[in-house]
């Protein structure tokens, strides 16, 4: 099911939020907000699930217009940041919820659900409560409970944004996987660009309340519109006045066209990297190389070498 | 061990030093107290109890504090429950001042309250009250309005911290899962402050059967036909006149309290296990 806004402005107070946004999920993919925090990205998915009402500007969602629709009858699920576990209530009740708010019968209820954990692998705990799980349970939880009610879209406000890296490294992959087993729209919000990177099939880099750039992620990091897309998603260094990104720097130890001339100040490995920082007139551009690369160089500080950008 | 010692050695001194002054301080202030009722209950023997408590007089006294404290917990739950979701859920101008009016009964003194309302409700005199068909002042009506607004406090205490503390995350996701309104509140909001509930309705509830000074201003104290006065006041009656009866009496207010407060520490231990 397709998402559409058409001009979303909201303010608050004197801050704008967003600006005139206008955007366009296609149905069955999954598409990440990728943007600075205060940037509006979550205000955007908020509105988008009729949790926000916007100033000005239309929400349409799987072809129905939803602007006026309230949250409770927009059939989105949602999932916050802060998992939003129903603290009184098991997993299973949890996961229940929206269903037993539908007056779905009980055994219907009962198929789904165990369904539902199963697909979360949470099947061994549907008696436990909240608080007795980690909190990657508890986000796989709140992803189940808003699958329950088959949503015809699915918005994620920083799913992963509360968990330690290793955990959201693996619910990232999981998520992955998982949309690519149920084909529900899928919208969430991130600040991290690796993040967006890896997991969506489309991102949407949104800063003070406008969008910026829509593009699938190679796209965007091989063709950023400007040069805050570029920094946002990746590492830049700038060289002769132009934004480049560090891995796209070609390191000479002799003089060859369009290089610029500069001296090796530092060396630091990083793992199977190696970062070498430059001094040329007037920048401090750094290159991302290999070890390979590094050692057939022989780079050393104080050496004179030449650099110019790939291609 | 040579450096955990000392330290140990002085913390364990100095709680015991704090515990002997919290228990002197409480047993001159209450243990003390509390002993000395009990005695003269008991050593009046049993047919001095029975006899205070059972006259007409006790038992109309009984039933009117029973009324008013029902009466206003009843009133304090939906206005206590009402008043701290929108002090805690809603950002409106005076929300700020809103909050300090509410907590303004606690620190007035009592017989400043029931003074107000004589003002505003009388039916002779009162601003209000004037324009009313059914009396306010010197009844029901005005002792259980006193009773409510000195008592509020107590129940707004329990349940902002806990609406605060809580957030409205839940009731977003279940507001989004298709709940209403009132779904929302049924199934998420009150199981959420279920305990701080019951703790609040059991404080307002003590402070209501013990209300004094409001209610003796509001209430006239009238005593035979039309009574209104409640046990505090009838135990102050007996005291000041000399009759048999204010420890008997005072014993029941006692038991009472004592209960309500053990019922909610059984409950509270019964959620912690």
């Amino acid at each position: 099911m397709s998402i559409e806004t058409r001009g979303i402005v909201k303010r608050f107070g004197n801050f704008v939020a967003l600006d005139d946004v206008d955007l366009n999920v296609d149905s069955g993919r999954l598409t990440a907000l990728l943007g600075p925090s205060g940037g509006g990205k979550s205000t955007l998915l908020r509105i988008i699930g009729g949790l926000e009402t916007p100033d000005a500007g239309t929400v349409r969602i799987a072809n129905v217009e939803a602007t006026g629709v309230p949250a409770q009858r927009r059939n989105v699920g949602f999932v916050f940041q802060h998992y939003a576990a129903f603290k009184h209530l098991s997993v299973y009740r949890n996961v229940a919820f929206g269903l037993e708010i539908r007056k779905r019968p009980k055994d219907e209820i009962r198929k789904r659900v165990m369904e539902l954990l199963e697909l979360v692998h949470l099947e061994q705990f549907a008696d436990r409560l909240p608080a007795q799980l980690s909190g990657g349970q508890r986000q796989r939880m709140a992803l189940a409970r808003a699958l329950a009610v088959e949503p015809s879209v699915l918005l994620l406000d920083e799913p992963f944004g509360a968990l330690d890296a290793k955990v959201r490294r693996e619910l990232r992959d999981w998520l992955r996987r998982l949309h690519d087993d149920v084909h529900v729209t899928t919208v969430f919000v991130t600040h991290d660009q690796e993040e967006a990177l890896e997991v969506s099939d489309e991102i949407v880099v949104i800063n003070h309340g406008r969008i910026e750039q829509v593009g699938s992620p190679s796209d965007l990091y091989d063709k950023p519109a400007n040069d805050f897309v570029m920094e946002f998603l990746g590492p830049v260094t700038r060289l002769g006045g132009a934004l480049v990104r560090p891995h796209d720097l070609e390191i000479f130890t002799e003089h060859v066209d369009n290089a610029v001339e500069a001296e090796v100040i530092r060396l630091q490995r990083i793992g199977f990297e190696v970062r070498a920082e430059f001094r040329t007139k007037d920048e401090q551009p750094w290159a991302q190389l290999t070890r390979g690369q590094a050692e057939a160089l022989e780079l050393r500080p104080g050496n004179r070498v030449w650099v110019r950008p790939v291609g | 061990m040579a450096d955990t010692l000392p330290p140990r050695l002085g913390s364990s001194r100095s709680k015991w030093t704090l515990r002997l002054i919290a228990l002197g301080y409480i047993s001159v202030i209450v243990l003390v107290p509390l002993y000395v009722i009990f005695y003269k209950t008991i050593s009046e023997g049993w047919s001095t109890f029975w006899a205070a408590i059972s006259s007409d007089e006790a038992v109309t006294a009984m039933r009117l504090s029973a009324e008013c404290a029902v009466a206003s917990v009843i009133l304090n739950t939906i206005l206590g429950i009402g008043l701290a979701l929108l002090l805690t859920r809603y950002r409106f101008r005076g929300r700020r001042l809103l909050g300090a009016l509410a907590d303004l009964p606690i620190s007035v003194s009592p017989i400043v309250v029931g003074l107000a309302l004589v003002l505003v409700y009388s039916s002779t005199s009162g601003w209000f009250g004037k324009h009313l068909d059914f009396q306010v002042i010197f009844a029901l009506p005005g002792m259980i309005m006193a009773t409510t607004f000195v008592s509020l406090p107590l129940m707004l205490r329990e349940l902002v911290p806990v609406l605060e503390e809580s957030g409205d995350d839940m009731e977003q996701a279940a507001r989004v899962l298709g709940a209403s309104g009132w779904q929302q509140f049924i199934r998420i909001t009150v199981p959420t402050i279920r305990a701080a509930l019951a703790y609040g309705i059991v404080l307002t509830l003590a402070r209501s059967i013990g209300e004094f000074g409001a209610v003796r201003i509001v209430s006239g104290n009238v005593q035979g036909s039309g009574q209104t006065q409640t046990l505090p006041l009838l135990i102050d009656d007996k005291y000041t006149n000399f009759e048999p009866g204010p420890y008997q009496l005072s014993m029941v207010l006692i038991l009472v309290t004592i209960v309500a407060i053990a019922l909610t520490s059984l409950r509270r231990s019964k959620e912690h296990a």
